[in-house]
């Protein structure tokens, strides 16, 4: 009941957000120099008339107001529009991309907010222990090294040196794998990208985790605890880790979003299809449904999860969520 | 034995390049390539090709760019390829043999029998006609032009095409257009649709070695055998995979860990050459892109008044060290230009040329005789410098040409854009002072180059004059060149226009350069002719 009073109340919210990011999108886009006719004509040249004739055919004749209203009155038909870029429907070269990024981005923060997480308790244990000096050093030289160069640097390592892993891609190509093989092929093809994406983040993660526990360990419920004569493992795991983890499900939330722009450089670093790479090649071309399509379904994930971090957050703190009729 | 390409390694490639710009040394390398490439071709495997971009539209009868003709060319075949040490540079393709009429108002070409397309129903005279009248003449970039006074086709019998143009056109051109502009689609599948939207632009249906397997977007764009392909014993690989690389860095370790063979069009940037040219298994490989040569130019707005007095214009030309741009940008991948033809085009280039030579004292005298004396700071004037943002060396030349200005006495404040932002800016807000371009030179100055100089063009043609350079004489002489029948007297005006631009300065060449190509020793034939990146790879091998 609680979490669907919390659901209908986030998504009533939702709609100015979506409507906010849609218009200032499409004019931030419009704002920049230069259309899809001026990106298309870099590759191929052209005279005066077939630039004309371009811009008619893909209505770019029309002022931007026109356009916007245009695109507006199809996205309340659910219809994104036609990317002149790729001379297909939105839905459909967004939709074959959102997979992937999704894939890449879960593994990503499921890897960052778990290992991150357990890391820290690790460290928090025995503060200032050789264990969580090595940590927290390793934490920060991790989260000082940008994505893309660190992806540069595995693709050397695993991919070059060692052989071991592919250098890029989402699969094989046209491998003919089906099933569990094609799972594992996609899974090999993952370990890299989804390193180069979620170390820094487990970094944080650790650092925040460790700072939370020591913070916990001091408040007197801990205290409390020990002195009923609770086992020290049981005061560890689900009094103090169950109170640290709370900033870090806020993080969580926040981090959809940075994570989705990050993933921008990796999936171009390891030639991944997926929606950050769609969105760099939509702005480069001019291409203002797609960018606004990738927005839209981007700006859906990141309230998806945010939506789900509020649920895991009620479930984790039942103070969260009560409202003021129920908590008086 | 060494094959070619593995000689060519990247520490020799500056002086292999230099040696091989002589219509001699190309004619002996021809010949040192038989010879290293004796063995028999072994049939069979899967060709990876890294690929930087993906374009919508690969119909090269629609596009002509090298960017489409890099998949494309391997699908869908021109009536002629660019070859070496043939007497016009040319090889048959879906055509024959191919003459001009003295009057320029016909063109005869006599087509390949028993060649049929990828879905199985005959190629004839009918699909060159129809390309070339519903197509070329009114759809392609470039076709626009050349085609504009062609009137009709005749099709006299299935493999005899009669082009008629209604004005006289020199053959010549035709002639030199033919392996980029006359990629030959089938009648059938396009004949009564909307044709820049039929699906078979996006797979497409041709005679070539290869045919369209199929694509995913992102990811791959995958070529099968044409088993029924009209040249006896090719093609040699199975199959070509174009692979979507976007990230440069990215590119180069794919091909140090083996899972691509071949990155053309310097996708390996120039820097990363010495390492990649010296690991085990791969070759860098410069040979093959002559007829695809890129110009680097400083384009100038002459609205500026300061930029309208020729003296000024000859001070900037003054103010470049070419051979240390060659050196240091291009790390000897290029050559100093002194005209606005390429060196190693031997059929237009102009002998004798007196061009601009590195001189700062020169260009400081040219200046103050202008009129435009150093202030107190020491500079004479500012203007805004837009480098193209289409390669590495265009954005660093930008950042030399600053520190060349600022020895003359002229600040430049660079202006950075990406593609799109910089075409609108410079060809059609003409928003600019001095801007750097790469315009690509095609095999013949009216395709390409004239284009830079002719006056009275709408704003909104890219890679064009849009600098407001104005000149009866030069517009009268590119007019009369276009029209010339006898070629001896047509190469002769371009020789003229050559010495005219550089007496009016409407832009500065600097440098002019072909591409790169990392390639595994296992894979053969990878510099056959001066297209090579963009021709149908149908004798391309991969060694066990």
């Amino acid at each position: 009941m609680r979490g669907a009073r919390l659901v209908s109340r986030r998504l009533l919210g939702v709609v100015p957000v979506l409507a906010i990011v849609i218009v200032g999108t499409f004019f931030l886009l419009e704002a920049s120099s230069g259309d899809a006719v001026d990106a298309y004509l870099v590759s191929t040249g052209g005279d005066r008339g077939l630039a004309d004739q371009l811009r008619r055919d893909w209505g770019l004749d029309r002022s931007a107001w026109a356009r916007l209203a245009l695109f507006v009155s199809s996205l309340a038909r659910f219809d994104l529009g036609w990317s002149v870029a790729f001379s297909r429907p939105v839905v459909e070269v967004v939709l074959e991309r959102l997979p992937n990024t999704l894939l890449l981005m879960g593994t990503a923060i499921a890897l960052a907010f778990g290992a991150g997480s357990i890391l820290g308790i690790v460290a928090a244990n025995r503060p200032g222990s050789a264990v969580d000096r090595a940590l927290s050093l390793g934490s920060l030289a991790i989260y000082a090294i940008p994505g893309f160069w660190l992806g540069l640097v595995l693709i050397v390592v695993f991919a070059v040196q060692l052989r071991l892993l592919p250098s890029g891609g989402i699969e094989t190509i046209a491998s003919g794998k089906q099933g569990l093989e094609r799972a594992g092929d996609i899974a090999r093809h993952l370990v890299l990208p989804v390193a180069a994406l979620g170390m820094v983040y487990l970094a944080l993660y650790l650092r925040m985790m460790r700072a939370g526990m020591i913070e916990t360990w001091r408040h007197d419920f801990v205290r409390a605890a020990l002195a009923r004569g609770l086992p020290r493992r049981q005061v560890v795991w689900r009094h103090i880790a169950r109170n640290a983890l709370l900033p870090l499900v806020t993080m969580l939330g926040l981090q959809a979003a940075s994570m989705l722009g990050g993933s921008v450089v990796i999936e171009s670093v390891f030639a991944v299809p997926g929606l950050g790479r769609l969105a760099h090649e939509a702005v480069a071309q001019r291409d203002t449904p797609l960018l606004l399509g990738v927005i839209l379904v981007g700006a859906v994930v990141v309230i998806a999860a945010n939506l789900a971090v509020d649920l895991l957050y009620a479930w984790l703190d039942p103070r969260v969520g009560a409202g003021p009729e129920t908590a008086a | 034995m060494k094959t070619l390409h593995e000689i060519v390694k990247s520490h020799d490639a500056i002086h292999r390049r230099t040696l091989l710009s002589s219509a001699a040394a190309l004619a002996a390398s021809a010949v040192v390539g038989q010879a290293a490439f004796a063995q028999t071709p072994r049939r069979g495997g899967r060709l990876v090709v890294a690929a930087d971009s993906e374009p919508r539209n690969i119909n090269p009868a629609i596009v002509a760019s090298n960017g489409v003709f890099h998949v494309s060319s391997k699908i869908v075949e021109p009536l002629a390829e660019a070859a070496f040490g043939t007497p016009d540079g040319l090889a048959p393709r879906l055509a024959l043999s191919w003459a001009g009429s003295a009057d320029g108002l016909s063109a005869t070409f006599r087509l390949r029998p028993n060649v049929t397309w990828h879905d199985g129903k005959p190629f004839t005279s009918a699909d060159v006609a129809f390309s070339a009248l519903e197509i070329w003449k009114k759809l392609q970039n470039l076709g626009r032009v050349v085609f504009k006074d062609l009137a009709a086709v005749d099709t006299p019998d299935l493999l005899t095409a009669v082009f008629r143009f209604s004005r006289p056109t020199p053959f010549q051109l035709i002639r030199n257009a033919l392996p980029a502009l006359t990629a030959v689609v089938p009648k059938h599948v396009y004949e009564g649709t909307d044709i820049g939207a039929n699906r078979a632009n996006a797979a497409p249906v041709g005679t070539g070695p290869f045919r369209f397997a199929e694509t995913k977007p992102g990811e791959y764009t995958r070529l099968v055998r044409n088993p029924a392909y009209w040249a006896a014993g090719q093609p040699h690989l199975d199959e070509i995979v174009f692979r979507v690389l976007p990230d440069r860095a990215a590119a180069a370790g794919a091909l140090e860990a083996g899972e691509v063979h071949l990155a053309a069009f310097s996708q390996v940037p120039l820097a990363d050459l010495p390492r990649i040219g010296s690991v085990r298994g791969l070759s860098v490989v410069t040979k093959g892109y002559e007829a695809l040569t890129y110009q680097l130019i400083v384009e100038i707005n002459h609205r500026r008044p300061e930029l309208a007095d020729v003296r000024v214009r000859r001070a900037i030309a003054h103010a470049i060290d070419r051979d240390f741009v060659v050196k240091t940008v291009f790390l000897g991948y290029a050559t100093a230009s002194d005209s606005p033809v390429p060196k190693y085009d031997g059929q237009f280039h102009a002998p004798g040329l007196n061009a601009p030579g590195f001189d700062v004292a020169r260009a400081n005298a040219l200046l103050d005789e202008a009129g435009y004396r150093r202030a107190a700071g020491g500079t004479r004037f500012k203007l805004r410098l837009l480098p193209a943002p289409f390669f590495n060396e265009t954005r660093q030349f930008g950042a030399y040409l600053r520190q060349a200005l600022a020895a003359i006495g002229i600040e430049a404040e660079l202006v950075n854009n990406d593609a799109a932002a910089h075409l609108k800016a410079v060809y059609t807000d003409h928003a600019f002072d001095l801007s750097v371009g790469s315009p690509v030179y095609r095999g013949d100055p009216a395709i390409s180059t004239t284009i830079l100089a002719q006056g009275g063009l709408p704003a909104g043609v890219p890679f064009a004059n849009q600098g407001g350079y104005q000149s009866a004489e030069m517009d009268a002489l590119i007019a009369r060149a276009a029209g010339m029948l006898d070629e001896k007297a047509r190469t002769g005006l371009y020789h003229e226009f050559q010495r005219k631009v550089l007496a009016d300065v409407p832009f500065v060449n600097v440098a002019e350069w072909g591409f790169t190509s990392v390639a595994s020793s296992r894979l053969r034939n990878v510099d056959t002719n001066p297209r090579w990146a963009v021709s149908n790879w149908a004798d391309v091998w991969l060694d066990a």
